[in-house]
C-alpha cells in the first residue's frame, strides 16, 4: 500500500495528465475511511475553527477523519518526524500533514523527511497563482519542489487603536520616535515564536544597507554589518515596549489580547484583515485598524507538507487538495473566519468554484491594496534563525 | 500469588523510571548516535553551561521553588496552630478536597486572570479607586522574581499540605497533649508550636519533600505564570527539546539531569535546615515561655489562609465568567454581554480531549486502586506493616518529571510504543498510584481486624472476606481515593505530553496549550471543563457510598 503511494508519487511528473486523473481517483479511494493527523499550531481559535470546519467538510465529502493536533509550537512535529526517523520507524508515523513554512520546512527539506514532490497531483493547484503570489512556490526564498501545498496568504500589518493613536508610524524611524513619545504601548510576541521573529525581520528589511544580502544564507561575513543598524535600532526601542522590554507575549493572539485589555497600542499581524476579524469577534475595540509601510511589507505563504513517513499519506493529500479548493479558499479569504487573501488565482477558477467567492461579503475596516502596500519577499531562513538566536542573548541574562 | 504483589507493584513501577533516568544520562554525557554522539564526556553540560540566561533560570528554578514551599508549609501550620480545634478548621476542612481535585493549571489560568494588571481585580477596583482607564504597566503576572508563581503554587500546595496535617493530627492523638499545655498556661498558638509541630513534622517529611520537586520542577503553572525570559529551568527544558534543530536536545538532557541535581539538593539543603531549626529551637521548645494568646497571630494567619481561599474560589469563578463572556473590556467589573456560544462552539473539539481525561484517568485509577489493594492485602495478611521497600513507591513524586520523562520518550519511540494508550495509561499511573496508595493505607490498616476474624471463623476465605466484607466496609475511602487518583491523572500536564506522543490531548494540554494563545472566552471553556471534571468524579465518588448504604447508618 504506502510503496504502491510513493511509485504513484514519483510517477506523477513524468505521467500523461490522463494517468494522472486516474491516479487521484485511487487516491481518493485509498484516502477513505482514514484518519489524518493533522500537525498544527493551535494557539488562534479561528484557525483552529477553520480546520473542525475543514474536518467535517472531507469527513462528508471524501470520508477522512481529520484529527487536529495542537501544537504549541510547530517545531514540535518536526521533531517528533525526526525522532522517528531516528529509531527507525519509516513508515506509520505518527504526522500525516503538517502546518509549515519558513524554518521549519527547510529543516524538513533539509533533512528529507518530506514526502513527495506531491503537489502537482492535486488537481486543485492547476488555480494556484505562482506568478502574481511568488511566495507560493518559492518558501522564504527556499524552493518549494512540490514538496509542500500552499493554502493561505499572509502579509504584515500594523494593528493599532486608532481612538489612542489617529496616524500610525509608516516606517522604523516613525515607530520608535512614536514609541519614545508613548512609553509602554508596543511590544512584539518573543522571537521565538515566528510572529516575533518577523517583527525583527521586518525592521532590517527597512534598516539593512544592502537589501540584496537577505535573498542568501547569511555568512559569518557578511552577518554583523547587516543587521547592526537593526540593533541599533531595536537597543534604542526596546527600553520604550510594554514591560520595558524585559517581558514579552509569547504568540500573536497573546499580544492581541494585549491590544484587546488597552495594555498597548500598536502591534504586528501577518493577516491584513486582522483588525476587521477582530473586532467582529469582539478580540479587539471597535477601534482597531490596520496599516502597512511606506516602504511595504513582508509576504509570505503557509503550507502543508506530508513527512516521509506519514501513515496515511493518500488521505493527506486529499485534505491538503481539499484546502486549495474554492470552497474552502473562499470561506478563508471571509473576513467573518480567516479573512487571509486567497493564494488561487480566483480568475482561472471554473464557474462552480469561482461562485465561492461571491458569496463572501465586503466587509468595512479591510485595508485597500494602496494602504497595504508593497509585498516583499521573505528573507532566507538563515537570517530568521540567526536573529532569533541572537535576540534570545540579548534578552536572556 | 499475592506476595508478589508488592514486588510487581514496584517493577511495573520503579525499573522504567530507571531506565529513564539512564536514558536521559547518555545523551547527557555525550552518548546518543542519533545525532552522531559517540563520546562519552562533559562536552554537552559545557554546551548547556554555555546557554544564555542558565545562571538566572537556576537562580530563579530555586528561589521560587524553595520560597513557595517554605510559605506553604509555615502557612498551613500557622493555620492549624491559630485554627485547630474551632469551627473555622472544620470550615477549612470542607473546601479542602474540592481545592485538591481542581488541577493546577486551571487554578493558574484562573489566578492570571485574576492578577493581571489588566485582571478581574483591576478592573473591579478601577477606574473608582485607582484612577485607571487602562491597564497599569506593572508586571504582576510572569514578574521578573516569579511571585506571582509562587503565590499560584501555595494555592494548591497550602491545601494539600494541610490535608497530610489533619491527617497526621489523627494519627499522633494530640488533642490530650495540647489540652495539657492550654491547662498549663501556654498559650493556642505557642502550644501548637511547642508541643504539636515537633511531633507532626517528621509524618508530613516526606509530603513537604514532594512539594519542594514539585515546586522545583513542575511545568504547567510555570508556563503559564513564571517569567519566561529566562523562565524556570524546566520550562527551558521542554522549549530546548521541541527545537526543529535538535542542536539542543543533547544539552536538554543534560539539563535533566542538572533539574534531578537541583531537586537532590534542595531537599538535602532542606534537611540541614530542619536539623538547625530543631537545633536552634531547642531552648526555646523548654523555655517555658506561654507566648500569650496570640490574638493577632491567630487572627493573621486565619485571615491569610481565608485570603487563600478567596483567591482559588474567585480564579474558578473568573474562568467561568470568561467562558460566557461575549466581550469584557477594561475597566468594566463585569462583561458587558454574555453568551453561551463559546460552550456550544467548542463542545465538539472539547468531546476528544474530554474522553481521553476521562478515560486515562479511570484506566489509571483501577489499575492503582487494585494494586494498591492487593499490597494492603498482603501487608495485612502478612502481618509485616509496611515494607520499607514500598517508600520507593514515592520515588516519582520525588524524582522531576522532566528529568526522567526525555529519557521514558526515546525508550517509548525505541520500542515503538510512544502514543500508544497503554503507554499513556502507564506514565499516568507512575502518579496517581501513590496518591491512591496514602489515601488507601491509612484507613486499610486501621479497618477492625476483628471483622476478618469473625468472618473467617464462620468459614469464609480470605477473598471472600476481601470482597463480602472489607470492600463494602471500606467503600468509602476506596471512593475517596478513586476521586484522588482521578484528580492526579485528569491534572497531568508533561506526562500526557511526552507519552501521548502528541496523539492524545487532554483537557490539560489542551488547556495549557491555548493560555499561551490569546482567547481568554475560549481558555476559559477549557480550563473549566478541566477543572468541573474531577470536581464532578469527587461528588459522585461520595455520592456512591452514600446511595449504596442509604439505609446503614456509620457508613456513608
Amino acid at each position: 500500500m504506502r510503496r504502491r503511494d510513493f511509485l504513484i508519487a514519483a510517477g506523477a511528473h513524468a505521467a500523461a495528465p490522463a494517468f494522472a486523473q486516474t491516479s487521484w481517483t485511487e487516491t481518493l479511494a485509498a484516502a477513505k475511511g482514514k484518519p489524518v493527523f493533522f500537525n498544527a499550531w493551535g494557539g488562534d481559535e479561528r484557525t483552529n475553527a477553520f480546520i473542525a470546519w475543514t474536518a467535517d467538510r472531507v469527513r462528508a465529502e471524501y470520508g477522512i477523519e481529520l484529527r487536529h493536533v495542537r501544537l504549541r509550537d510547530t517545531a514540535e512535529a518536526v521533531q517528533r518526524v525526526i525522532a522517528e526517523k531516528a529509531a527507525g520507524r519509516d513508515s506509520g508515523g505518527s504526522v500525516d500533514l503538517i502546518w509549515i513554512n519558513g524554518p521549519n520546512f527547510l529543516a524538513m527539506k533539509e533533512q528529507r523527511l518530506n514526502y513527495g514532490p506531491f503537489v502537482e497531483r492535486l488537481p486543485n493547484f492547476r488555480y494556484v497563482d505562482a506568478e502574481g503570489k511568488p511566495s507560493n512556490v518559492v518558501d522564504f526564498t527556499v524552493p518549494v519542489d512540490g514538496y509542500a501545498a500552499p493554502w493561505r496568504l499572509a502579509q504584515i500589518v500594523y494593528v493599532y487603536d486608532s481612538a489612542r493613536l489617529p496616524k500610525p508610524p509608516r516606517s522604523m524611524a516613525a515607530m520608535l520616535d512614536w514609541a519614545k513619545a508613548n512609553p509602554g504601548r508596543l511590544t512584539h510576541p518573543t522571537a521565538r515564536n515566528f510572529l516575533g521573529a518577523t517583527f525583527l525581520k521586518q525592521a532590517l528589511y527597512e534598516l539593512t544597507q544592502d537589501r540584496a544580502l537577505l535573498a542568501a544564507a547569511p555568512t559569518d561575513a557578511n552577518y554583523d554589518a547587516a543587521v547592526a543598524p537593526l540593533w541599533a535600532w531595536y537597543d534604542a526601542l526596546r527600553p520604550t515596549l510594554w514591560r520595558r522590554g524585559a517581558q514579552f507575549p509569547e504568540s500573536g493572539p497573546a499580544q492581541r489580547m494585549l491590544m484587546n485589555d488597552g495594555e498597548i497600542d500598536l502591534m504586528i499581524s501577518f493577516n491584513p484583515a486582522e483588525a476587521a476579524v477582530s473586532i467582529a469577534n469582539n478580540l479587539l475595540p471597535a477601534t482597531a485598524r490596520a496599516t502597512g509601510l511606506d516602504g511595504g511589507t513582508i509576504a509570505n505563504t503557509s503550507f502543508v507538507s506530508i513527512p516521509y513517513n506519514a501513515a496515511n499519506p493518500a488521505a493527506a493529500m486529499v485534505v491538503a487538495d481539499f484546502l486549495l479548493s474554492g470552497e474552502a479558499q473562499a470561506r478563508m479569504s471571509d473576513p467573518r473566519h480567516l479573512g487571509n487573501p486567497t493564494v488561487l488565482d480566483v480568475e482561472r477558477l471554473p464557474p462552480d468554484q469561482k461562485k465561492f467567492f461571491a458569496d463572501v461579503p465586503p466587509v468595512p475596516g479591510m485595508l485597500s491594496a494602496a494602504e497595504l502596500g508593497r509585498a516583499l519577499p521573505e528573507p532566507h531562513p538563515g537570517w530568521m534563525t540567526r536573529l532569533a538566536a541572537e535576540w534570545e542573548k540579548r534578552v536572556l541574562r | 500469588m499475592l506476595r508478589l504483589a508488592p514486588v510487581a507493584t514496584l517493577l511495573v513501577f520503579l525499573a522504567p523510571i530507571v531506565a529513564g533516568l539512564l536514558s536521559t544520562a547518555l545523551p547527557a554525557f555525550g552518548w546518543f548516535p542519533a545525532l552522531g554522539g559517540r563520546e562519552f564526556g562533559f562536552g554537552i553540560f559545557a554546551r548547556l553551561f554555555a546557554q544564555p540566561g542558565l545562571g538566572t533560570s537556576i537562580a530563579l528554578t530555586l528561589l521560587t521553588g524553595i520560597l513557595a514551599t517554605a510559605l506553604s508549609l509555615a502557612l498551613a501550620l500557622a493555620f492549624c496552630a491559630a485554627a485547630y480545634g474551632t469551627n473555622a478548621f472544620a470550615r477549612a476542612q470542607r473546601f479542602l478536597a474540592p481545592l485538591l481535585a481542581t488541577p493546577h493549571a486551571a487554578l493558574a489560568i484562573g489566578f492570571a486572570f485574576l492578577i493581571a494588571p489588566s485582571g478581574w481585580i483591576a478592573r473591579v477596583i478601577s477606574p473608582e479607586l485607582t484612577g485607571w482607564t487602562r491597564p497599569p504597566d506593572i508586571a504582576t503576572v510572569q514578574d521578573p522574581l516569579g511571585l506571582a508563581f509562587v503565590a499560584g503554587l501555595m494555592l494548591k500546595e497550602t491545601p494539600y499540605l494541610l490535608l497530610t496535617l489533619t491527617a497526621a493530627i489523627g494519627q499522633a492523638d494530640l488533642a490530650r497533649s495540647l489540652a495539657t499545655a492550654r491547662m498549663l498556661g501556654y498559650g493556642k498558638f505557642t502550644a501548637w508550636a511547642k508541643v504539636a509541630i515537633p511531633r507532626l513534622y517528621p509524618q508530613i517529611r516526606l509530603p513537604v519533600y514532594a512539594v519542594l520537586a514539585f515546586a522545583l520542577s513542575n511545568v504547567d503553572v510555570a508556563l503559564i505564570l513564571a517569567p519566561t525570559n529566562p523562565p524556570t529551568l524546566s520550562v527551558m527544558i521542554v522549549r530546548w527539546i521541541s527545537d526543529p534543530h535538535l542542536d539542543l536536545f543533547m544539552p536538554a538532557a543534560a539539563a535533566g539531569l542538572l533539574q534531578f541535581a537541583l531537586v537532590v539538593a534542595s531537599i538535602g539543603a532542606w534537611r540541614l535546615g530542619e536539623i538547625a531549626i530543631a537545633h536552634a529551637a531547642r531552648d526555646w521548645l523548654t523555655n517555658g515561655e506561654r507566648g500569650g494568646e496570640g490574638r493577632l497571630r491567630n487572627a493573621s494567619a486565619r485571615a491569610a489562609l481565608t485570603l487563600l481561599f478567596a483567591l482559588a474560589i474567585a480564579a474558578l469563578a473568573a474562568l467561568a465568567m470568561w467562558s460566557v463572556a461575549q466581550s469584557w473590556r477594561f475597566p468594566d467589573a463585569l462583561p458587558d454581554r454574555w453568551t453561551s456560544a463559546h460552550w456550544l462552539r467548542e463542545m465538539p473539539s472539547l468531546a476528544a480531549p474530554a474522553t481521553t481525561t476521562l478515560l486515562v484517568a479511570l484506566s489509571a485509577t483501577a489499575i492503582a486502586l487494585m494494586l494498591s489493594v492487593l499490597c494492603l492485602e498482603n501487608e495485612v495478611r502478612s502481618g509485616k506493616r509496611a515494607s520499607k521497600a514500598l517508600a520507593l513507591l514515592y520515588a516519582p513524586l520525588l524524582i522531576p518529571q522532566v528529568s526522567f520523562l526525555i529519557g521514558v520518550q526515546t525508550l517509548l519511540v525505541r520500542l515503538n510504543l510512544d502514543g500508544g494508550f497503554a503507554a499513556l495509561v502507564w506514565a499516568h499511573l507512575l502518579f496517581v498510584l501513590p496518591y491512591v496508595f496514602l489515601a488507601l493505607a491509612d484507613p486499610w490498616r486501621a479497618l477492625d481486624p476483628r471483622y476478618t476474624r469473625i468472618a473467617s471463623c464462620l468459614g469464609a476465605s480470605p477473598w471472600r472476606v476481601l470482597f463480602a466484607v472489607k470492600i463494602p466496609l471500606l467503600l468509602r475511602p476506596l471512593s475517596v481515593a478513586a476521586a484522588v487518583g482521578f484528580a492526579v491523572s485528569a491534572a497531568l500536564y508533561l506526562p500526557t505530553l511526552f507519552a501521548g506522543g502528541g496523539r492524545w490531548t487532554s483537557l490539560t494540554t489542551e488547556a495549557v496549550t491555548l493560555a499561551s494563545g490569546g482567547d481568554r472566552r475560549v481558555l476559559g471553556v477549557y480550563a473549566f471543563a478541566q477543572a468541573a471534571l474531577p470536581l464532578i468524579v469527587y461528588a459522585a465518588a461520595l455520592a456512591v457510598p452514600a446511595i449504596l448504604f442509604r439505609n446503614r447508618k456509620g457508613m456513608a
